[in-house]
């Protein structure tokens, strides 16, 4: 009698195994959590990682077919050096046999390891990387898709911002610009350039830093003797808290005040408080959409620390992207993933997402500004919830 | 005027970050690559402790300081002083300590990414206007080169006008003949270390109320640390206050007159023209 209910409850178990096969699915994840971008990875991307593998294997994994398959998270420290990201891609791919790899951080990181993604063909649906050249890219690497914007978009979506409050009165039409001496702030500038003159502003005050300049007060007060209307920096983090520190020291009286990566950080508000009203940053949200409200409560339980208003929703928008990919495919074969990925259009925390011709997202957050205490966007290429920008009016 | 007194102010912040390095190199002879970590954990001290109980960071130094020396401390005992027993050289002694050093500097980044979490310690202590003849500084920089005075003054009157002082600066001229007369090579030099350690905790901790760091900033830190006590003279602290001071100037000079991104070009130039004019640094004593 035992014996034979032993023998049944074996067989139970067999056919409700084979009716719910588990499986786990290896996904690679490679950022930088040392070097000169650890800092932001640890805001933008790590938390980001850890909340989508909670949140897919809570809900009981992804699931394939018939088959729901746990994920499982192996993650390298590229140490923010491009050869590191190369090889940690190479070393997942062959020695870890990921089933996928999730995007590395940052534009520089992300193009470099490019050609790996596609030598081993993984999609590589990335969620940090701002660049100007996509035909080139898509044309090269047919894999690559680009959801977080161009560098055209980014100035062009700050010019406007400027030119409406002009046009309204509410500011002159002169311009301090600096930027980081780095691959980002340098491009980001040299797009600028020609626009803001396109635009009939004048710059009064155009210079340049090397990245990690430990006293920016110089900088600072050459900006305030040009007696500008706008202070634009296109700045990394470090210099984008250095800056607004000058700034509220030099008590610069500017309508515009813009500061770009790290500006929409949880930790920006929380060092300037009442400050930081009114100050405007690179990227943005829709701060009143339910979905990103959902998105950013379940990141604070998970993570124990806020999402920042830009990318973070972005990074966790692409997970989001691969796992409806792997389901809608009904399979966890790559290139079969691949082309799901290239032929639909995605349902995301930042609402949908849908490829242009070159595998790029056309739709995305270009300018924020913190509003009594919430950074919002207010100005994109075509998301919903923009806001009214508002004037900057002193630092208390 | 508002170039010299801006210079002055980076100066100061320069003074706090060598000033460690240059005893643990100039007195205890270690070469260490970890110092930059050392800096960045008492920044860090300062950040927890304002962001959770509103302590001032010129109160927390007096906690961060004690725990630096001891963990310093405890480190040239376990992990230095084998080296420097085995060593038959001071160059040999050298290449040791950097190397294991080097390898220190990886645990300190682990240690505190493991502890800290690798997000900004970004905090706002003071960052309030001060005038002084029409122009304005930041209080929180003021602050912390009042505090780079003290520090230095009292190091250099220490390291001259006290007995102690005077056996420090003996193993630092020759470790050898210190040990004829009766000054106790090992225990002063693992002194020496800490307080290196100890210093750059508290420069740290200073800095920290206006630069952002993260905790892989370290080793930027030590590469100006280098720089300057290498400019200065090793083993002389007179030397690295110099340099410190001549290389914020200099800075604050190019940035407000010719660019700012001209700066790091200006700072390597100078240590090459030093290198070249005066290989043993600005008050170095060349050696024999």
């Amino acid at each position: 009698m035992t014996r034979l209910l032993t023998g049944t409850a074996l067989a139970a178990l067999f056919a409700a195994g084979g009716a719910l096969a588990q499986e786990t699915l290896t996904i690679g994840a490679v950022g930088p959590k040392t070097g000169p971008l650890a800092g932001g990875a640890a805001v933008t991307y790590w938390p980001n990682v850890q909340l989508w593998a909670n949140d897919v294997n809570e809900a009981g994994g992804l699931q394939v077919g018939d088959t729901s398959y746990m994920v499982e998270i192996v993650e390298y420290d590229d140490q923010t050096n491009p050869a590191q990201t190369i090889a940690a891609v190479q070393r997942l791919a062959t020695q870890d046999e990921a089933d996928f790899i999730l995007p590395p951080y940052s534009t520089g990181l992300n193009l470099a390891a490019a050609p790996i993604y596609d030598r081993y063909g993984y999609p590589q649906v990335t969620s940090t990387a701002n660049t100007g050249n996509v035909e080139d890219l898509s044309a090269q690497f047919p894999n690559l898709y680009i959801t977080l914007g161009a560098a055209s978009g980014m100035v062009g979506g700050l010019i406007d911002v400027m030119t409406e409050l002009r046009e309204a009165g509410e500011i002159g039409n002169t311009v301090a610009m600096v930027n980081v001496a780095d691959a980002f702030g340098i491009e980001l500038a040299e797009e600028a350039r020609p626009l803001f003159e396109e635009a009939g502003f004048e710059i009064v005050y155009d210079s340049s830093y090397p990245l990690g300049t430990q006293d920016l007060s110089p900088v600072m007060q050459g900006a305030a003797d040009a007696n500008p209307d706008s202070f634009v920096a296109f700045s990394y983090p470090p210099d984008t808290f250095a800056l607004t520190e000058q700034a509220i020291i030099e008590n610069l009286d500017v309508g515009v005040f813009y500061t770009a990566v790290a500006t929409a950080f949880p930790s920006y508000q929380e060092r300037f408080g009442e400050s930081a009203n009114g100050v405007m940053g690179i990227g943005g949200v829709n701060a009143d959409d339910p979905e990103f409200q959902d998105y950013a409560a379940r990141h604070e339980e998970v993570t124990g620390q806020a999402p920042d208003s830009w990318a973070s929703a972005m990074v966790y928008s692409t997970f989001q992207i691969y796992q409806q990919a792997i389901e809608g495919a009904g399979t966890i074969d790559r290139e079969a993933v691949a082309e799901y990925i290239a032929n639909n259009s995605f349902d995301t925390v930042i609402g949908p997402i849908e490829w242009d011709e070159n595998n790029n997202n056309p739709a995305y957050w270009t300018v924020g500004q913190w509003q009594d205490g919430v950074f919002r966007g207010i100005a994109s290429t075509g998301r919903e919830g923009e806001v009214d920008p508002i004037v900057k009016s002193g630092w208390e | 005027m508002d170039i010299i007194f801006t210079g002055l102010l980076l100066g100061g912040t320069y003074a706090l970050i060598a000033t460690g390095l240059n005893l643990q190199y100039g007195m205890a002879r270690i070469m260490n690559l970890a110092n930059g970590e050392t800096l960045v954990a008492g920044g860090f001290g300062a950040f927890w402790f304002w962001t959770s109980s509103q302590v001032s960071p010129l109160l927390t130094i007096f906690v961060v300081a004690p725990l630096a020396f001891a963990l310093n401390w405890l480190i040239y005992v376990v992990v230095l002083r084998p080296l420097v027993k085995r060593a038959k050289s001071r160059g040999q002694l050298e290449v040791d300590a950097i190397l294991t050093t080097f390898g220190l500097s990886f645990v300190g980044v682990g240690v505190m990414l493991a502890l800290f979490g690798g997000d900004y310690f970004s905090y706002s202590y003071l960052a309030q206007p001060v005038q002084f003849i029409g122009e304005t500084y930041g209080l929180n920089r003021v602050v912390a080169f009042a505090a780079a005075v003290l520090l230095c003054g009292a190091l250099w009157i220490w390291l001259y006008r006290s007995r102690a002082g005077m056996s420090v600066r003996a193993i630092a001229v020759s470790p050898d003949s210190a040990r004829l007369v009766g000054i106790d090579v090992p225990s002063l030099s693992a002194r020496a270390f800490a307080l290196g350690g100890a210093v750059t905790a508290v420069g740290g901790a200073l800095v920290s109320s206006f630069l952002t760091l993260d905790a892989s900033t370290g080793v930027i830190f030590t590469l100006k640390a280098l720089i300057i006590v290498i400019m200065g003279g090793v083993g002389d602290i007179r030397g690295t206050i110099l340099a410190a001071v001549l290389l914020g100037i200099l800075e604050t000079f190019v940035a407000t007159l010719i660019d700012p991104g001209l700066t790091l070009a200006a700072a390597y130039l100078l240590f090459i023209l030093i290198l070249l004019l005066r290989p043993q640094g600005l008050l170095g004593r060349a050696r024999t």
